[in-house]
């Protein structure tokens, strides 16, 4: 497939790997932001073709982990109800809450559909006029606009029947408190890609500068990834703080302006929870005042929500790259893909179930390499 | 499913009107009284072909080889769409106990098949799909020797299950068996992977994914005996449904106590189906087949194997794909393209499209 | 987060007032919005997550880590295979 097959190149991928083991003289941290590159980074292994010198954690930016409890027992509240189609991207089926999750919910007989897309849940408003059809918008910047779309199109249309669940989250006031946190570790960023091609590089100008951090915003595949490592460990080499855009090919440096727009007509910055994290200041969006008709929350009441988070789960130390997930004592046990404890297993992105999928029991395993047969 | 026909007012069980009253299956069809004898004779009784006077009794008695040993298996079909790309439940069905025969090296030699019906599901759809089943049987060649129909209300049904039994014969010299693999061994499909799983799955609401794909589902009964043809070693033959190549190789692993490697450059996959997968997130190892095989085979044979595969119409994308190990028992792993291994994990549940 | 996937735009449509395209994956299309990439033209490549086109592809740009790999050190290339 093109520009996805070139940037898997085998001899492509080493060359780099190479390099950077040729380059990094000393020790250094480096985290990619979001959870389509932990999922690329595992299953490619490349963490395991990096020289002992470069380490990589893995970042909060996987909407489903990061996706507050309070939204999920909200989610599932309004699920629960006879009167509502509850549409949702797959992610979010097997997200525990605090009691049950959706696709329990969905065998116990309430109507709830995987969309692909944020228009087939319009689309099922409209064609289904006598329910009321409630979508779980989340995501990060990526997400917005696609959302933003469903909700304009709906006012727009007049479609009475729909409504969305808003969780929202935005990365740089995520990698702002991980920098600021006393115990972090993490010297330098590969950029999260997809963020960037809606937002553009501006908002990551003063974290770089203010945190003296470089961040190299990457794409997804193995040759995005390592050359984003060996740019990070490049600057990092030169004392350097800056931002550099890896994912030329899709990033523009003022991002798309469309996109932003949709946004910004729909959407307000907000304060936000982070499951595992805790609360970040203007992490996240809201609707505006204007779209209430649009609003489950506003549309549903659904009474006083108690929420229960276990509390053996380290997602929260995991999600900021302080742990890795064979850190915790549930990891595997307790702790597993058919039942997660918390953030960072309940979805394919997220560290501990990427780890757990790929055979990542302790520290560093290694599967010997092989020759392919001739 | 379409509206009600209008309501008898005779009781329940004893309904006079014949058949051709109505267009869909209604509970009467259930009942055992002539609307079921009526709905046998006009759907059902073709897809029995010669055999239909076998249905008139309570069990079939048929004759079986003296030498060899009897293959028995049993199977159930819940595909949604009923009809789809390439295929029905009908088809599926046949093929789908044929195959479970055919990777035991066995000959299949009789089927009996059982239906619950929704009610409401259109008559029309039944006819097609049993129609679709005797084309199925007699391309392999099988018989359907014997079946049962029940109706279930409305609501309670997805408009058609069909559950199969099927019974085979395996000569004295074939022993195949999911602990035989051994280090050094080769692993070799006979085609393309994921086709059926992604061609139910762009038929979907809420997928909707516009495509030429069809679902593989095939007999393999002519694949399999050219591959026990090409090789007198044949490890174990198995054809990977749910779950897709992964589950069926981390079953033989398990079994045999031993690991298994796959080469991503070298699993044959359609470009729709790498296509779907990139879209929606899903790894072909964990997508459903429906007609093709994963053997193991002692290395030296791995050659004569795929050619022998690829001289028959279900083999034409036969190769190797991986290797038995002695490291990591039990466990199956990928080396990528890019170099790096990594471990491919029985699937928890089903895959779910995702953003992430 | 973001799983988006490139795609060749195969044809435009209206949907109201709603730009539209047929994109193609390796041989599956799919109904992809358009209104983030005005621009964009039959015969593009397109980046799209959740239904939605996001950017064109820039084939220069594509093309610029390929340029960058033969800048990488050959002599590191020569040991390798040695």
């Amino acid at each position: 497939m093109k520009y996805l097959d070139e940037y898997r190149n085998g001899d492509a991928a080493k060359r780099l790997a190479d390099a950077i083991a040729r380059e990094a003289s000393r020790h250094h941290v480096v985290m990619e932001i979001c959870g389509g590159q932990t999922h690329s980074i595992v299953r490619y292994g490349l963490d395991e073709m990096l020289p002992e010198t470069v380490e990589l954690v893995h970042g909060p930016g996987c909407p489903v982990c990061v996706t507050p409890l309070e939204a999920i027992d909200r989610a599932h509240a309004i699920a629960r109800r006879d009167d509502v189609v509850f549409c949702s991207f797959g992610d979010m089926l097997r997200v525990p809450g605090s009691e049950t999750d959706l696709l329990r919910l969905k065998s116990e007989g309430a109507d709830v559909r995987i969309v692909y897309s944020p228009l087939d849940a319009l689309r099922v408003a409209q064609e289904n006029p006598a329910r009321e059809v409630v979508f779980f918008a989340i995501g990060f910047e990526t997400t917005a606009p696609p959302n933003a779309m469903a909700v304009s199109l709906a006012a727009r249309r007049g479609i009475r029947n729909f409504s969305v669940l808003v969780s929202h989250v935005l990365v740089p006031p995520a990698i702002d408190a991980i920098l600021s946190a006393p115990d972090n570790r993490v010297r330098g960023f590969l950029g999260p890609g997809h963020v960037c091609t809606v937002t553009g590089l501006s908002e990551y100008e003063p974290l770089a500068s203010g945190h003296r951090t470089p961040i190299v915003v990457s794409g997804f595949e193995p040759v995005d990834l390592l050359e984003g490592v060996l740019r990070v460990v490049r600057q990092l080499e030169r004392g350097q703080g800056t931002v550099e855009n890896q994912y030329g090919r899709s990033v523009r440096p003022a991002g798309n302006e469309a996109a932003q727009a949709l946004v910004t007509d729909v959407f307000e910055v907000r304060d936000q929870k982070w499951r595992g994290i805790g609360a970040i200041p203007r992490s996240g969006l809201g609707l505006r005042e204007k779209y209430t008709a649009q609003d489950a929350e506003r549309k549903f009441d659904v009474g006083a929500l108690r929420t229960n988070e276990p509390a053996e789960c380290i997602s929260g130390e995991i999600l900021r790259g302080v742990k890795k997930p064979w850190d915790c004592a549930a990891f595997g046990k307790r702790c597993t893909p058919e039942r997660p404890l918390g953030a960072t297993m309940v979805s394919s992105e997220g560290a501990c179930a990427a780890y757990f999928a790929y055979g990542r029991t302790e520290k560093r395993r290694r599967l010997p390499l092989a020759e392919a047969p001739a | 499913m379409t509206a009600r026909p209008p309501i008898e007012s005779a009781a329940f069980g004893a309904c006079p009107v014949p058949a051709s009253r109505y267009d869909v299956v209604v509970l009467g069809h259930g009942s055992g009284g002539r609307l079921s004898r009526d709905l046998f004779e006009s759907v059902f009784s073709p897809l029995l072909g010669a055999d239909r006077a076998l249905a008139l009794e309570d069990q079939a008695t048929l004759p079986f080889p003296a030498e060899g040993r009897l293959a028995v298996t049993t199977d159930a079909f819940v595909v949604h769409p009923l009809e789809f790309p390439g295929g029905d439940v009908g088809s599926l069905a046949v093929h789908g106990t044929v195959n479970d025969l055919a990777v035991g090296g066995a000959r299949p030699l009789y089927l009996t098949a059982s239906f619950i019906l929704e009610e409401g599901l259109p008559l029309s759809t039944l006819a097609r799909i049993v129609a679709s089943m005797k084309r199925a049987a007699d391309a392999v060649p099988v018989r359907v020797v014997a079946g049962d129909t029940k109706v279930v209300d409305r609501g309670k049904g997805d408009g058609l299950f069909v559950t199969t039994t099927g019974v085979g014969f395996v000569p004295a010299n074939v022993a195949l068996s999911a602990t035989l693999a051994r280090p050094g061994d080769a692993v070799v499909v006979s085609g393309t992977l994921g086709d059926h799983g992604i061609a139910i799955l762009a038929a979907r609401k809420g997928i909707e994914l516009d495509t030429r794909l069809e679902s593989d589902s095939q007999p393999l009964f002519a694949l399999c005996q050219e591959v026990l043809r090409a090789s007198r070693n044949v490890r174990c033959l198995r054809d990977p449904t749910r779950g897709g190549l992964s589950s069926a190789l981390n079953e033989i692993a398990a079994a045999s106590s031993v690991g298994v490697r796959l080469f991503e450059e070298k699993l044959p996959l359609r470009a729709e189906v790498r296509g779907a997968c990139e879209l929606l997130g899903f790894d072909p190892l964990y997508v459903a087949n429906e007609g093709k095989v994963v053997a193991v085979v002692p290395r030296e044979d791995a050659e004569a194997v795929v050619l022998a595969m690829r001289r028959t119409p279900a083999g034409t994308d036969a190769a190797v794909v991986g290797e038995i190990v002695e490291g990591h028992p039990g466990v199956v792993t990928l080396r990528s393209v890019v170099g790096g291994e990594r471990v491919v994990a029985l699937l928890a549940g089903e895959q779910l499209p995702r953003i992430c | 987060m973001c799983l988006a996937v490139p795609g060749r735009l195969v044809e435009v449509s209206m949907d109201g007032d709603v730009r539209m395209g047929k994109v193609s994956f390796g041989g599956v299309s799919r109904g992809v919005c358009l209104e983030c990439v005005p621009a964009a033209v039959p015969g593009d490549y397109v980046l799209v997550h959740v239904g939605f086109a996001l950017s064109v592809i820039d084939e220069a740009e594509a093309n610029r880590v390929f340029a960058m790999l033969a800048e990488l050190d050959p002599g590191a290339l020569e040991e390798a295979t040695s």
